[in-house]
């Protein structure tokens, strides 16, 4: 198993949120500064390390039938850990993340790296994924609340931009300016890492491959022409 | 002969009308109210609406050179957007300001959705919305009608730093103070194009004689915002003169003649475009009493385009002595 493909590919090649579109509930809504989508992305990671590398020691103990529950208060577990660090620590952060920080629960990157990953391997394995798939969560998150602070209110971690303080766009604040510069955010990181839609559709990613069994062959090519 | 008997399918008849003449009629139509825009606010109206048209058409040409794709600015529909923009700012907009709105409209709203045709709501439209929402002090500061003949505010390329709130008087939406007649004539304060209901209806009029519009969308989207003005103003026990207020302050006539009339984000058949128009009506009329937006016009032509693929769907016509299939009249119930 190569741990440094594990750790890498959650950054760009499979970020949760600009490549994976999962977690769109904090990114969109905590994203209004960069310090709230730093908060945020760390929280996560911190869940998201700690409960892959508890799922991943116990998935061989937890029944497939109940595996879902027992996820969840794990994962919950370490949501209510964090929710007291924050409330303790930064008492800041806390009240601007609001109800969004127990929502963490509920994020489905969490769930799906405990299902997709963390339930299948090794525990160095998992924790690499998790921190990797943190580290991405939290530039997306990070990238996205910079651009709106610096446009919407014009300061950077609350520090004033001289020439733009004047001059705020509001609407990037809104909830309709973060759908928009999620939209920027996800064409450009796209564009770096240059993703493009499959030119030739194989057998390989055909859903019905199974039942068809390579008789539509040619179908493909005369279609296209 | 050999010409006659030439096979081609169709279509067979060709009307002469293309994509550059629309637009140019459009923007002819459009002429009368530049002209009184300027007459009201001064020259820096008409440079507002150049400046718009100029940095529409150069946000296509480099979003078309970027894209490599044909440039099709010589069709005029950039220019047409930046125009009908332009009429919706105040005269007193900073002109970066307006430079945003314009890129946002050609670039963000046509061009990243495929170009002319292929927009899913109004570039001129949401352009409007993106500044209101983003500059909304700026775009809310209505310079008082002729307020450059009495003051210093001589420059042309003043931007509204220099303007003191003397001249500056809330939309006649907000505080309900002009006259009937100024309103109609345009003699109050307000975006430069929304002002004259009198110089956009010429304009409306002539869309209609050359048939560029027909009639049922500002039909359907005037008559039902008069009609549910009707019923809120006997409800609540206004004046009679606030059903005709309505209709002539604000937006609402530039919309319903200029902007609900677009033919990419409208419906396409009659019927369509009557349920569009009402829609429009009912939206305005909600937002305008109900909402604390004083404006309701733009709002709802944007939520009115994004419908407007399933009021296709459901008025779709069927070709003469067509009937349903059978598959597909038990798919559709």
């Amino acid at each position: 198993m190569n741990y440094g493909k594990e750790f890498t590919k959650g950054i760009i090649k499979e970020n949760p949120v600009l490549v994976g579109l999962l977690g769109m509930c904090p990114t969109l809504a905590v994203t209004t500064t960069a310090f709230n989508g730093i908060g945020m992305g760390l929280s996560t990671m911190f869940v998201l390390i700690c409960s892959n590398i508890v799922i991943s020691l116990l998935r061989k103990v937890i029944p497939s039938q109940v595996k879902l529950p027992c996820y969840i208060v794990i994962i919950a577990s370490f949501v209510t850990l964090i929710q007291f660090l924050v409330h303790g620590f930064v008492p800041s952060l806390y009240t601007s993340l609001g109800a969004f920080l127990e929502l963490i629960t509920v994020n489905c990157i969490i769930l799906g790296r405990a299902e997709m990953f963390a339930s299948k391997n090794n525990l160095l394995a998992s924790a690499l994924d998790g921190a990797g798939m943190g580290i991405g969560f939290t530039l997306a998150l990070f990238l996205m609340g910079s651009v709106r602070e610096i446009l919407g209110s014009g300061t950077w971690f609350g520090l004033t931009i001289p020439g733009m303080a004047s001059h705020t766009m509001s609407l990037f604040v809104m909830p309709a300016g973060g759908f928009l510069v999620l939209g920027f955010v996800i064409a450009v990181v796209c564009a770096i890492a240059n993703r493009k839609p499959p030119k030739k559709l194989g057998c390989d990613s055909c859903p019905n491959a199974e039942g068809c069994d390579g008789s539509c062959d040619g179908k493909e090519e005369e279609a296209k022409a | 002969m050999a010409s006659i008997l030439t096979i081609s399918p169709s279509p067979h008849v060709r009307s002469g009308m293309t994509t550059q003449k629309i637009m140019g009629l459009v923007i002819l139509a459009l002429v009368p109210s530049i002209a009184a825009a300027t007459i009201i606010f001064g020259l820096r109206a008409l440079l507002l609406v150049l400046f718009c048209a100029i940095v529409s058409a150069l946000t296509e040409f480099v979003c078309q050179k970027l894209m490599k794709k044909e440039v099709t600015i010589s069709d005029g529909s950039a220019v047409l957007t930046g125009v009908l923009l332009a009429l919706n700012l105040p005269a007193t907009l900073p002109l970066w300001e307006a430079a945003i709105g314009c890129i946002f409209a050609v670039a963000i709203v046509k061009q990243l959705f495929g170009g002319l045709g292929c927009n899913f709501a109004n570039p001129a439209i949401t352009g409007r919305i993106f500044l209101l929402l983003s500059c909304a002090s700026d775009m809310t500061t209505w310079v008082k009608p002729f307020a450059y003949q009495d003051l210093s505010y001589g420059g042309v390329f003043t931007t509204t730093d220099n303007l003191t709130d003397a001249v500056s008087g809330a939309t006649p939406l907000v505080s309900r103070d002009a006259s009937l007649l100024d309103l109609f004539l345009g003699n109050v304060g307000g975006s430069m194009g929304e002002t004259s209901a009198l110089a956009l209806l010429i304009g409306g009029i002539f869309l209609l004689i050359v048939g560029i519009i027909t009639w049922h969308t500002p039909v359907a989207y005037l008559g039902t915002l008069a009609v549910l003005e009707l019923f809120y103003v006997l409800g609540t026990g206004g004046e009679m003169t606030d059903v005709v207020y309505a209709l002539l302050s604000g937006g609402v006539i530039l919309g319903a003649f200029f902007m609900a009339t677009d033919y990419v984000t409208t419906p396409t058949t009659g019927l369509g475009k009557l349920i569009f128009g009402i829609g429009c009506g009912i939206l305005t009329f909600v937002i305008c009493e109900f909402a604390s937006m004083p404006e309701g016009c733009s709002f709802s032509i944007l939520l009115m385009n994004l419908l407007t693929p399933y009021i296709d769907k459901l008025t779709r016509t069927k070709p003469f002595g067509a009937r349903l299939e059978e598959k597909e009249a038990k798919h559709n119930g």
